[in-house]
């Protein structure tokens, strides 16, 4: 693989080339005591420095005097409010002639930087789920091909990370255009399509040093992680779990508030409600994020299946880690340790397992 | 066809929530040429008596003369719909229930004997049948407009009552328990004001009332973490929405528990 290296002061030349792909670019910025992707300003600079603290219930920035700019780790959303917005208008109909018609959308071309290894084994389960059947989900898709992914590997874990345990991180295999490893004075570079491999031609090489520097940091983000899952496949300790004892000890705590799933990158329910206008002349259909937590997911025929949250977060931990395997070949979880982090209550899913597991 | 007949009645109550209706802009116009409105004093029809197929009601019961009222406001309507929280729980007035407020009237007023005041404040709903609520203090445009369409189409208007955190993550506000440890109501709270106070960086205080599931236990035992105080987290409760089921419960709860 050709690896390629930019100056930090050069990096400006792959914002230009970037313009020329793509209208929008998105970039890490610290906003409301959190990294939140947001649209880069002609002009504008990332901001360098800021790096978080993550516990269970817990996020924190804090400014460093670092020169880096992806030092931090996750933050509460990357791609999934970007290919599945929180809330969405599907189609409209009009009462005169009872006629429909689908909102039509107009999807810039976005670039969008610092995207995590997590987030894009996140970002292929999300694939699977909206473009895996035989009707793809056209919103989905006009969303997914207008974004050019730069990733970058981290160089540092947060407490609450475990994709070394899930083996979807800590540096990005899969899913990006281009991804970075980012070093003190600069940026070492590879691509992970033809698309990509077509910008970074012009830039020179990187060299052995800066090449074992990237390698290395991978390693220390490898050696910071504390929270883990267990190696092997969880479908047979959650069958025969399902009766435990350990769901009503975890209802004591939960809220069924729903954070988890809304931070989680690969949940993907919603629920959808029409919208008239209040003259009754037409209604407008909205998709917007749901959660296995609340009663009305599970109300069918008069019913709600689900009324206690001991079930609710039976549910949501059983199609997680064991049913996703059914579906899409794969546990649901990638280890970005995000529901760990935006409980309110601080319930770590790397513990309910273990629990479960006699530990 | 005939229009169908409106008529919005006050209780006890700031007046607020009528203006979700006088604040709608245009679209007033629009809802007057759907229905009769045949009394809206706030607005200007007076006719108290009037039968009609929707009554909403703002305010709580809290004197002798509304007990009777609300009986006949029931007697006159096909469907009754309160809007607010003193009309859904009993208001911020509900503080009163577990006081002497008898005491409190002779203290402030010189001439007692004028003020016709009962002991406590209640919700419309332990007094007659109630079709649909809406909570929220005060609610929203969105809200009544949204009911009133239900209606009007003959169906059940939605019913939001799950918890205000999946609404303040659908508008992706950084959590303010998370990042910032401030006692948030929000997991406790209904969804509907669209997650106003935590848009702004505040935590919520649960003016929207009750969510489905309330797990206050859990919820108090963090913000003990945080260093909030026992009376402090008893007033979170003890606020707009006192006199909800849940949260008094949780009161009980925390009086019982807050020092294990």
């Amino acid at each position: 693989m050709d690896l390629y290296y930019l100056p930090r002061s050069g990096f400006s030349q792959l914002i230009d080339v970037l313009r020329n792909h793509a209208e929008t670019i998105m970039v890490p910025k610290a906003q409301d005591g959190a990294m939140v992707f947001s649209e880069l300003d002609p002009g504008e600079e990332i901001e360098a420095g800021w790096q978080e603290v993550q516990d269970a219930g817990r996020y924190s920035l804090e400014k460093t005097e670092s020169p880096r700019w992806f030092k931090w780790a996750t933050g509460p959303q990357a791609l999934k409010p970007i290919v599945y917005p929180p809330r969405e208008a599907l189609w409209r109909v009009e009462k005169q002639g009872i006629t429909f018609e689908s909102v039509p959308e107009s999807v810039p071309a976005t670039a969008i930087i610092g995207v995590r290894a997590c987030d894009l084994a996140a970002l292929s389960l999300l694939d699977k789920h909206f473009l895996g059947s035989q009707f793809p989900d056209t919103a989905y898709k006009s969303r997914r091909d207008s974004l050019f992914i730069v990733a970058v590997d981290c160089a540092r874990s947060a407490a609450t990370c475990f994709c070394v345990s899930t083996g979807d991180g800590p540096s990005a295999t899969q899913g990006f255009d281009i991804a970075l490893s980012e070093l003190e004075d600069g940026f070492v570079l590879r691509s992970g399509s033809a698309r990509g491999e077509s910008l970074l031609k012009g830039f020179s090489r990187a060299n052995e040093r800066q090449i074992t520097l990237s390698e290395k940091q991978v390693d220390q983000a490898i050696s910071m992680q504390t929270r883990q899952l267990p190696a092997q496949d969880l479908r047979s300790l959650i069958n025969k779990s399902l009766e435990s004892d350990a769901w009503e000890a975890i209802a004591a705590r939960c809220l069924s508030c729903g954070n988890c799933t809304s931070v989680c990158p690969t949940c993907f329910c919603h629920s959808e409600s029409a919208l008239a206008e209040l003259d009754g002349s037409s209604s407008t259909q909205y998709r917007e994020w749901d959660s296995c937590f609340t009663q009305s997911h599970s109300y069918i025929h008069g019913i709600v299946i689900r009324s206690e949250t001991a079930t609710r977060y039976r549910q949501w931990f059983t199609h997680k880690l064991a049913n996703w395997h059914e579906q899409y070949g794969r546990s649901g979880c990638v280890g970005c340790g995000r529901c760990i982090s935006w409980c309110p209550v601080g319930i770590d899913i790397t513990q309910e397992v273990a629990t479960l597991n006699g530990n | 066809m005939m229009k169908p007949r409106l008529a919005v009645h006050k209780f006890t109550s700031c007046d607020g929530c009528q203006l979700a209706i006088l604040n709608m802009g245009e679209e007033l116009l629009t809802l007057a040429d759907l229905v009769d409105i045949v009394h809206f004093a706030e607005a200007g029809p007076v006719e108290p008596e009037a039968q009609v197929d929707i009554a909403i009601v703002e305010g709580s019961v809290s004197t002798p003369d509304e007990l009777e009222r609300i009986k006949r406001v029931r007697e006159n309507s096909n469907c009754l719909i309160t809007i607010g929280a003193c009309a859904t729980t009993g208001g911020i007035q509900a503080l009163r229930n577990h006081q002497d407020s008898s005491q409190w009237v002779s203290d402030i007023y010189p001439q007692a004997q004028f003020i016709q005041s009962l002991n406590t404040s209640t919700a419309i709903r332990e007094h007659v049948r109630v079709d649909f609520e809406l909570w929220g203090c005060p609610v929203n445009s969105r809200q009544v407009k949204a009911m009133l369409r239900s209606l009007l189409f003959g169906v059940s208007p939605i019913d939001e009552k799950s918890s205000l955190c999946l609404e303040c993550k659908r508008q992706q506000n950084p959590c303010v328990v998370v990042t910032k440890q401030e006692p948030c109501m929000g997991p406790l709270t209904r969804t509907g004001c669209g997650a106003l106070c935590p848009h702004f960086g505040k935590a919520c205080f649960a003016c929207y009332g009750p969510s489905e599931t309330v797990n206050s236990h859990s919820l108090v035992k963090r913000y003990q973490g945080f260093g909030v105080s026992k009376e402090d987290m008893i007033r979170r409760f003890n606020h707009i929405q006192n006199n909800a089921a849940a949260y008094k419960e949780s009161v009980i709860n925390i009086a019982r528990n807050f020092d294990e």
